[in-house]
């Protein structure tokens, strides 16, 4: 199927490909338990499941965690125009333009971050796995039909997409989300058929269907989770970028408006006009966001090298 | 070779009409439709009855759709809300300072990229290999935005040593001729004019050329770890050509291609980067003229600038395409 020769498509296509290839050599172990026993000996994975880890932990018990209420504006009284009062005792990080306690705020905000990340790029591995689904599975004017909806999606750059989705949609925390999701359902579409395509004309898919196995446990049965891979490393390196596009979205105005909810995109986009008076405010946000995009990232780049035959032995 | 070109010509033709219809329904699936688009958030509702029964939005939609397309086509997309003159002319006007912002972004992200990568590849394991590969990995975590604050805070604001906003000195009296500020004193042999340019597009295309410079470390070091162990590669040195010709002709050579790929696709990636990047440095491009829009909800502006950096991005792929076509005989029998 010659379709038009977009190298961000051709890219996603390689991808697929690649993982796609049938393992060799490793009789007898499966390909998942293989890979994790790869990943359990490769530091960079180690580090990257730890910080998502200290991540998660941290965003799950926020409420336990926090020193004080991140709403409270305790120090308000002390702050002045041109001042913010920095560290001190109780405040650890100090306190940001409305006297709020910057750590708790910190640490609830990961719940909201990370929930953003989340939602958004689970959103996006469903809806675009459905239509990868589609196309991969059924081929023929389906496929046709799909990728061409993809293909014109793509085309436009992903942030002009999420700021179109956020406009319309107004401005809230589901809004973000779906805006954020919108923009990586073409990805994993391309991404799963591409895998499944790979996949079904595979010696096993043949011989399934040469054994008379219909066509839908062949698709289900078979192939999709023999084409799940690729997709599970794009979903982890998506995370981190979920996470930083939300920031970006939010510097553009068109976060979640909600101040009840500390997040750190919110945080980090409403700190730069205090940036020349208390940089901190801006670091300590744009800090959390860089090490939970960085954990993702490690994480992904080492699932990859795990789950490619390619890196095996 | 140009039938190869004409099948990707004609393959925009879908692509170019499903963009039309998603922005079409896009304007029209907004609260108050076209009109407030047209007439600005502080419309009554009187004005936007009057302005859809004057311009035919009361009209079948499949109608209003082909109304639009043939406007669009002449390159007509109505008039902001905000400033009251053609969407066109403002894009045409923004446009030379963002691309010129690209340029110099792609130019120090190849220019620094693709020797670290080589250099981490060559000397892989040291520290300067782990260094880059840490670097890139940052590169792509730290927001855009906060990295151009960072980068305006410190060099700009506290060391003074670059401006920190703007395209060019306001106090600067120079002659314009196509926009490009830098072309620009070139032409008019205004040398300071340029000079200046050049100084307020260092810091913004350092911020915005980062996430390239990332990628493309990463993929020249991966790709000249690859090239390194082809038996092509063992064939030179075994037949005893120079290890520089073996670097320059057999390495170097065939590890670019993949990198030239990734360089067309972030030069598109950086048209929508450069919102934040411009927002930041109020650097007065495409990129503040979309933030600007959509602060003051000037739809028409951010319809118009979205179709038309779509349109520019599809184009930017095309020529990649193509040009990879002319690098890689294999990508034309597709």
């Amino acid at each position: 199927m010659t379709a038009f020769g977009d190298v961000r498509r051709r890219r996603i296509d390689e991808l697929a490909a690649r993982a796609g290839a049938v393992p060799e050599g490793e009789g007898g172990v499966s390909l998942t338990r293989s890979a994790f026993r790869r990943l359990r000996r490769n530091p960079v994975a180690i580090i990257g499941a730890v910080i998502v880890l200290v991540f998660l932990l941290v965003a799950a018990f926020a409420p336990l965690l926090a020193p004080r209420d991140p709403l409270a504006q305790t120090l308000l009284s002390q702050i002045r125009p041109g001042s913010i009062p920095g560290a001190q005792e109780g405040f650890p990080l100090g306190v940001d333009n409305l006297g709020r306690d910057l750590l708790s705020r910190l640490i609830m905000g990961s719940r909201q971050s990370l929930m953003i990340g989340v939602v958004s790029t689970v959103l996006g591995v469903v809806v675009g796995m459905a239509l990868g689904v589609l196309a991969g599975g059924l081929g023929g004017w389906v496929d046709t039909v799909v990728m061409r909806f993809v293909d014109i999606v793509l085309s436009i750059p992903s942030l002009l997409m999420a700021i179109s989705i956020s406009v319309l949609l107004g401005q809230n925390q589901y809004a973000l989300m779906i805006a954020i999701a919108v923009t990586q359902v073409p990805i994993f579409a391309r991404l799963l058929r591409g895998s499944m395509l790979a996949q079904r004309n595979s010696d096993y898919a043949l011989a399934a269907t040469a054994l008379g196995v219909k066509k839908g446990r062949i698709i289900f049965g078979h192939v999709l989770p023999n084409s799940l891979s690729p997709v599970i490393v794009q979903g982890t390196l998506s995370l981190a970028t979920a996470i930083i596009e939300a920031a970006a979205l939010s510097f553009l105005g068109l976060g979640d408006p909600d101040l009840a909810r500390p997040e750190w995109g919110a945080m980090l986009a409403n700190a730069q006009a205090f940036l020349s008076i208390r940089p901190e405010l801006a670091v300590y946000p744009a800090l959390c966001i860089i090490v939970v995009a960085l954990g993702f990232t490690l994480l992904g780049e080492s699932l990859r090298e795990a789950l490619d035959p390619k890196f095996r032995r | 070779m140009l039938r190869f070109i004409v099948r990707r010509l004609l393959q925009l033709i879908p692509i170019l009409l499903g963009l039309s219809v998603l922005l079409f329904a896009w304007l029209r699936a907004l609260p108050g439709g076209p009109a407030q688009a047209a007439l600005g958030e502080r419309a009554t509702p009187e004005d936007i009855a009057r302005y859809n029964e004057l311009f035919g939005l009361d009209e079948p939609i499949y109608v209003q759709y082909l109304r639009f397309l043939g406007r669009a086509v002449q390159l007509d997309f109505g008039t902001s809300a905000r400033t009251g003159r053609a969407v066109t002319t403002e894009f045409l006007e923004r446009m030379p300072g963002t691309v010129e912002l690209t340029i110099f972004a792609m130019i120090f992200a190849i220019g620094v990229g693709i020797p670290l990568g080589y250099l981490a590849a060559r000397k892989h394991g040291s520290w300067l290999d782990s260094t880059s590969v840490i670097g890139s990995l940052l590169g792509v975590a730290i927001p855009v935005f906060f990295l151009a604050y960072l980068l305006r805070l410190v060099f700009a604001v506290e060391l003074g040593w670059l401006p920190g906003s703007g395209r060019q000195d306001v106090r600067m009296d120079a002659t314009r001729i196509t926009n490009f500020y830098v072309l620009d004193g070139l032409l008019t042999r205004e040398w300071d004019a340029a000079w200046d340019a050049v100084l307020h597009l260092v810091l913004p295309a350092i911020a915005l050329g980062t996430i390239p410079l990332a990628i493309i470390v990463r993929i020249t070091r991966a790709s000249v770890l690859d090239v390194v162990n082809e038996d092509y590669v063992r064939t030179a040195n075994a037949k005893g050509l120079a290890t520089a010709t073996v670097r320059r002709r057999h390495i170097i050579r065939n590890a670019l291609l993949p990198v030239s790929t990734t360089i067309g696709l972030q030069a598109g990636l950086l048209l929508s980067g450069a919102v934040l990047t411009e927002t930041v440095f109020a650097f007065g491009g495409v990129g503040s003229a979309i933030y600007e829009a959509i602060f003051s909800r000037d739809f028409a502006v951010l319809q118009g600038f979205i179709l038309l950096l779509a349109v520019v991005y599809v184009l930017i792929n095309l020529l990649v395409d193509i040009s990879y076509g002319l690098l890689d005989p294999r990508v034309r029998a597709r």
